[in-house]
């Protein structure tokens, strides 16, 4: 390594390493490998002849230019773009005209869905007046149709390829509000349940271009889909405060804001909030570090100590699960709670990074989430012939079932994975395979409870 | 004659699978090898290679280990998994099929 010694060419390796580290796609080791690189070829450059400098300008050339470098790194780390955003140069250089373009069509997209939510009212059905389930059945499809319209227009999808996906929206008009259901119907709950389960599939689906078998756009969407929860959770917050100023101050001058707010405020800004939080999840982005996998990191230690002391106490005294009529439902949201916080914790992860103390947490918080589950299954069980079956528990005992199956397989590869038999791209992999798994039931419940069960 | 960017950018994962089927490698060997089994012919932006490699590795294609090299600095070694072996079996018939396809198609130009 003569050459190294060469004091002018070190400073200009040093200098190229600092142009490299700026790109935010490309990270510590990745700089030292491609400096590593450069630094063989400058070797056998200068044994061939050629003096420092001249050898230099060889290798940088012939590693390609920084720009074009980093974009390939984004692509195959996906996970760096989605935290520090990496404008590409074009991307840069229009960004100011499409920054209001996409102000304007995102706020007429939300004007829209506020709208669509008071059109039926236009017909007689009215929202605070009897027609409650008719809303509850449709709430999904005022506001998805229109966020779909966003993300076919965001990701520059031509009308005529996109318009196909008007399909599963049609569809679901169609199941929301076929069926006769009577009054106080289960199997019109559950449809109001299911169906944006169903409709979100679709919205992934604009969201990722129409690419759903790219892997990573998928894990984009489950980011987004976090985020926007997250996003919309904080705005309710803010409208729940706005309703309450509007309801105090109108009525210190002795006037009844109640109509106002029962019937436009809270129904067209939970419609509105969709889009809007949308576009702030899509344009922030790159700037706030995600919350959902901090959460997860927040609650994966404290639910895994719950369940644990759960399972301890039930052990010592030895007092069996309470089966009241519902207790599967309770059960169901602890399962989806473990699911979302495995997805969520294989999100934010580098899936090349060894198995951590964190890892290890998270196959306890699954297996005890799988045992705890067992138990109360075993419970109902043993009575469910007590309980008959409506539409309400099979639809639990479906869903138990589903993702029963997704944390036993996603337990076995965790372990594997632990013992250093397997990687962490398979799990996330395994992820990302059954997110249709979920509308898809979704889809089963909608289309064939109602009529199953005879609409009761 | 340079084979043009999309036909490159096709055969840039067979081509790293197959080289480190013969044997375990770093990036600028796989570099040295392509344009040694192309005849210079396979021309490669060198830096491209790596994201290449690095999805691969996040495929669980090819497995990566830091260790020394004969400079003292350290160096990424790749190495083909089990399921890369497969990957590459994949591609192998993919490639053929086109092969064969157009050695067909020629063939009977030729005869012509």
């Amino acid at each position: 390594m003569t050459t190294m010694a060469d004091r002018p060419l070190e400073e200009q390796i040093a200098l190229w390493r600092t142009y490299v580290r700026r790109r935010q796609a490309v990270q510590g080791p990745d700089v030292e490998e491609l400096e590593g690189h450069l630094r063989d070829q400058l070797t056998e450059l200068t044994q061939a002849g050629l003096t420092g400098d001249e050898a230099f300008l060889v290798a940088v050339r012939r590693m390609g230019s920084l720009d074009a470098l980093s974009r390939e790194f984004a692509r195959a780390h996906s996970e760096r773009l989605w935290k520090q955003l990496v404008l590409t140069p074009d991307a840069a250089g229009e960004s100011a005209a499409t920054g209001l373009a996409e102000t304007l069509v995102v706020l007429s997209l939300a004007v829209a869905a506020a709208l669509a939510i008071k059109v039926p009212a236009l017909f007689g059905l009215r929202l605070a007046g009897g027609d409650e389930a008719f809303y509850l059945r449709n709430a999904s499809l005022f506001v998805f149709p229109l966020l779909t319209v966003y993300f076919v227009w965001k990701r520059g999808w031509g009308a005529q390829r996109s318009l196909w996906l008007a399909v599963p929206f049609a569809a679901g008009a169609v199941f929301a509000n076929i069926f006769p259901f009577p009054k106080g119907s289960n199997t019109g709950m559950l449809t109001a349940l299911h169906l944006p389960i169903a409709l979100w599939l679709a919205v992934g689906v604009a969201y990722v271009r129409g690419h759903w078998s790219a892997e990573d756009g998928r894990m984009d969407f489950v980011r987004f889909s976090g985020e926007l929860a997250i996003y919309y959770v904080l705005i309710a917050l803010g409208g729940g405060v706005l309703t309450g100023f509007t309801m105090t101050m109108f009525f210190a001058i002795g006037k009844n804001a109640e109509w106002f707010a029962q019937g436009w405020l809270i129904p067209c800004g939970a419609m509105g909030a969709v889009i809007i939080a949308s576009w702030l999840v899509e344009a922030k982005q790159g700037v706030i570090e995600n919350m959902a996998p901090v959460l997860t990191r927040l609650f994966t230690p404290l639910f895994t100590i719950l369940l644990l002391v759960f399972l301890a106490t039930m052990a010592w005294t030895g007092s069996p699960i309470n089966v009241k009529r519902e207790v599967l439902i309770g059960f169901d949201l602890l399962l989806v709670l473990v699911v979302g916080l495995v997805l969520y914790a294989a999100s934010a992860r580098d899936p090349q990074a060894p198995p951590d103390f964190f890892d290890a947490l998270q196959v306890l918080l699954v297996i005890s989430a799988l045992v705890v589950d067992g138990v109360a299954l075993g419970a109902i069980a043993a009575r469910i012939s007590e309980f008959g079956f409506t539409p309400n528990r099979v639809a639990a005992l479906g869903e138990n079932l589903i993702l029963l199956v997704n944390l036993t397989w996603s337990a076995w590869l965790y372990a594997r994975f632990l013992r250093r038999r397997g990687s962490f791209a398979a799990l996330e992999r395994w992820q990302i395979v059954y997110l249709p798994v979920y509308s898809a039931w979704a889809a089963l419940v909608v289309v064939v409870f109602p009529p199953l069960f005879g609409y009761r | 004659m340079d084979v043009g960017k999309d036909l490159v950018a096709a055969s840039a994962t067979p081509l790293v699978l197959a080289i480190l089927a013969e044997g375990d490698s770093y990036g600028y060997a796989i570099i040295k090898r392509v344009a040694e089994l192309s005849g210079g012919h396979l021309q490669w932006t060198d830096g491209m290679l790596y994201p290449v490699l690095h999805r691969l590795e996040r495929q669980g294609h090819v497995a990566a280990k830091w260790s020394p090299s004969e400079s003292g600095r350290r160096r990424k070694y790749y190495r083909i998994t089990k399921e890369g072996r497969a990957q590459l079996a994949a591609h192998r018939r993919q490639w053929q099929v086109v092969d064969g396809t157009l050695r067909g198609l020629w063939m009977k130009a030729c005869i012509v």
